[in-house]
């Protein structure tokens, strides 16, 4: 198995129904198999209410599978504690939001080094360094002290961009991440994440509605009520 | 606790007008506790030393005496005219071995042998009914301490001396040096120099007590060599009938506290007490739901970013943390206010106020009230925080 083929993450047979027991139960996915490896560049796409957020929170480990099994740099997931799953996502899994969704009492430095800071208390100086080198990475250096208040919403996002990156995950999830961003900086963020992809060898995952993000992807998943069609 | 701590005060200072608002409240209910209760504990300290700066903590006397009724033949009924005995002065047996008992025990702070009796006191024509009391004055000082209250001369006992109170002195005409006729109406007088006049404040005491030592009242009463009333004091005032209790068990004697002699004071103090600490409970109460509130309205203001937190490797119990923190800062820093608010207030009353008496201030009040108030703090915050604990994180990511 070569490197870049690593596994990082695999569904098999994924179930997800919501208001199990009630009359108004339904299913949203219907046996989900998938699979990522370091350094794809993947694409989610589909219709709005045919499952692709229900999906993205079940890979976040943010929502548990109904039945089926999913596996995380080759753990299964399904039957983790709270704190076992918790620190398992802080580690290994980057979130990008469509609303930059920065915590507002922090600084841009903060905000990033936050990840880190949950796990391990007051960061040290590496983990500084590294936060102030990602927001040089994405053009940042001159705004790390300012509240997010005080940064368009480009800047947000990329501060949030910097934020999912500084625990070098090894899955970088990002929910429609240009959705509320201008062509412009748009292309700007996606450029950031094919660098970082590179640089990194992070596995990104994409759900968005935008057919030029999804074309310049390296791969495309399309997501039918429920089910997974391959392009 | 680094993050959380920071996270939490973070938090607080974003919500800087909530977080004044509530601070004001919990200040006034903590300023309002504080006062009240150094108010209250004023007044007590301040009726009880009246009260008992005049008076032993606990009385022992000689059991009553009461006639022995012979038990009727079995078989026979029996009518009985009781005539009930009149309780003449005696000593008490073996007073001696008792003080020796009393001093031996922890509770007790000082023990006091007394004789005392009814006298006549004569000065020329005019006649006065006194209280003589007979004592051994280096101990009897330790329960009544009577010589920071003389007005005249000395408190000297022994050698033919007499110490008087201040009212008897003016209805007979006395002053320090002259001399006084005592006759307790058994055989003989005695006639006493008065060595010192004192005014305790008291009016029964300062028109009748004559302070003689142990021996002169001994043979003036007829009782050479006995004593009638044996005078404690105890370190706690408040267990003075538990105390009382086990000297009564102790030496099978007659054993009053004063909670038993001041039975009405004892009610309002008591009354005063509980409505105090009604007042405190419920003050307490509305400032804990007060930061409940608060926090719980945080709580879904913040729903969003605790989705975050939550997504970025937030434990639930690092959640928790987090608010928990913040009620007890709420309550720290409400308590450290309100508590600096109350003795501003004290201090007023002891300075502007009536002056009918001066309220002290413990150095523990504000350090207890504080504690409580930060564990209330933690305590209203208990529920608030365990419903950002459970939040779905991703409900919470996407609640607008």
């Amino acid at each position: 198995m070569s490197e870049d083929n690593q596994e990082v993450l695999r569904l098999e047979n994924i179930k997800k129904s919501y208001n199990i027991g009630q009359a108004t139960e339904t299913e949203v996915l219907h046996g989900i198999d998938m699979r990522v490896a370091k350094s794809d560049f993947t694409a989610l796409i589909g219709p709005s209410g045919s499952g692709k957020s229900t999906l993205l929170n079940l890979i976040g480990l943010l929502d548990s599978p109904t039945s089926g099994e999913l596996f995380l740099l080759g753990k299964p997931t399904r039957e983790m504690d709270d704190a076992t799953r918790t620190a398992l996502r802080g580690n290994s899994i980057g979130f990008v939001f469509q609303f930059h969704h920065l915590i507002q009492a922090f600084t841009a430095m903060e905000n990033v080094l936050m990840p880190l800071m949950l796990a391990h208390g007051k960061p040290n100086k590496e983990s500084l360094d590294r936060g102030k080198e990602l927001l040089t990475e994405v053009g940042l250096e001159k705004f790390i002290d300012k509240k997010p208040n005080e940064l368009s919403g480009g800047q947000q996002q990329r501060v949030a961009i910097a934020r999912a990156l500084i625990t070098r995950p090894a899955l970088l999830l990002a929910d429609e991440p240009t959705g509320n961003l201008d062509t412009k900086t748009a292309a700007d963020v996606f450029a950031l994440f094919r660098r970082f992809n590179e640089k990194f060898g992070c596995a990104f995952l994409l759900v968005t509605h935008d057919p030029r993000l999804s074309d310049s992807c390296d791969q495309t998943l399309t997501l039918v009520d429920g089910m997974l069609v391959k392009q | 606790m680094w993050i959380e701590w920071n996270i939490a005060v973070k938090f607080l200072r974003e919500g800087r007008s909530q977080t004044a608002l509530i601070l004001v409240g919990i200040a006034v209910g903590v300023s309002v506790i504080v006062f009240i209760t150094a108010l209250i504990t004023g007044l007590q300290a301040n009726i009880i030393e009246r009260t008992l700066g005049t008076q032993a903590h606990i009385k022992i006397q000689s059991p009553d005496e009461l006639n022995r009724i012979v038990p009727a033949a079995i078989g026979t009924a029996q009518l009985i005219l009781e005539d009930k005995r009149a309780q003449r002065l005696r000593s008490i047996n073996n007073w001696q071995q008792v003080i020796t008992i009393l001093d031996a025990l922890s509770e007790v702070v000082a023990v006091s042998p007394v004789v005392s009796g009814p006298a006549f006191a004569r000065r020329g024509e005019s006649l006065e009914s006194v209280a003589l009391v007979g004592i051994d004055a280096p101990r009897y000082q330790k329960i009544i301490p009577i010589s920071e209250d003389m007005v005249a001369g000395q408190f000297r006992v022994g050698a033919g001396n007499a110490v008087i109170g201040q009212l008897l002195a003016d209805n007979l005409g006395l002053r320090v040096g002259d001399k006084l006729r005592l006759d307790a109406g058994f055989d003989g007088f005695s006639v006493v120099n008065i060595a010192g006049i004192f005014e305790l404040g008291v009016r029964e005491l300062d028109s009748r007590y004559v302070y003689l030592d142990l021996k002169q009242a001994q043979s003036l009463l007829n009782l050479p060599g006995g004593v009638t009333v044996i005078d404690v004091t105890v370190q706690d005032i408040f267990t003075a009938d538990v105390a009382a209790a086990r000297i009564g068990r102790l030496t099978g004697l007659k054993s009053e506290s004063w909670m038993e002699t001041n039975t009405q004071l004892m009610n309002a103090l008591t009354s005063q007490s509980l409505s105090t600490s009604m007042i405190s409970v419920f003050v307490a109460l509305s400032v804990a739901f007060g930061i409940a509130s608060v926090l719980s309205v945080s709580v879904v203001q913040r729903t969003r970013e605790i989705g975050i937190l939550r997504a970025m490797g937030t434990t639930q119990q690092q959640m928790l943390l987090v608010f928990l923190i913040q009620g007890a800062l709420y309550g720290l820093a409400g308590s450290l206010v309100g508590g600096m608010a109350g003795y501003a207030l004290v201090w007023t009353f002891n300075t502007l106020g009536p002056g009918l008496f001066y309220i002290p201030v413990a150095n523990t009040l504000v350090p207890i009230a504080m504690t409580i108030a930060t564990l209330t703090g933690v305590l209203a915050a208990a529920v608030p925080a365990r419903r950002a604990a459970r939040l779905d994180p991703v409900v919470a990511i996407r609640y607008v």
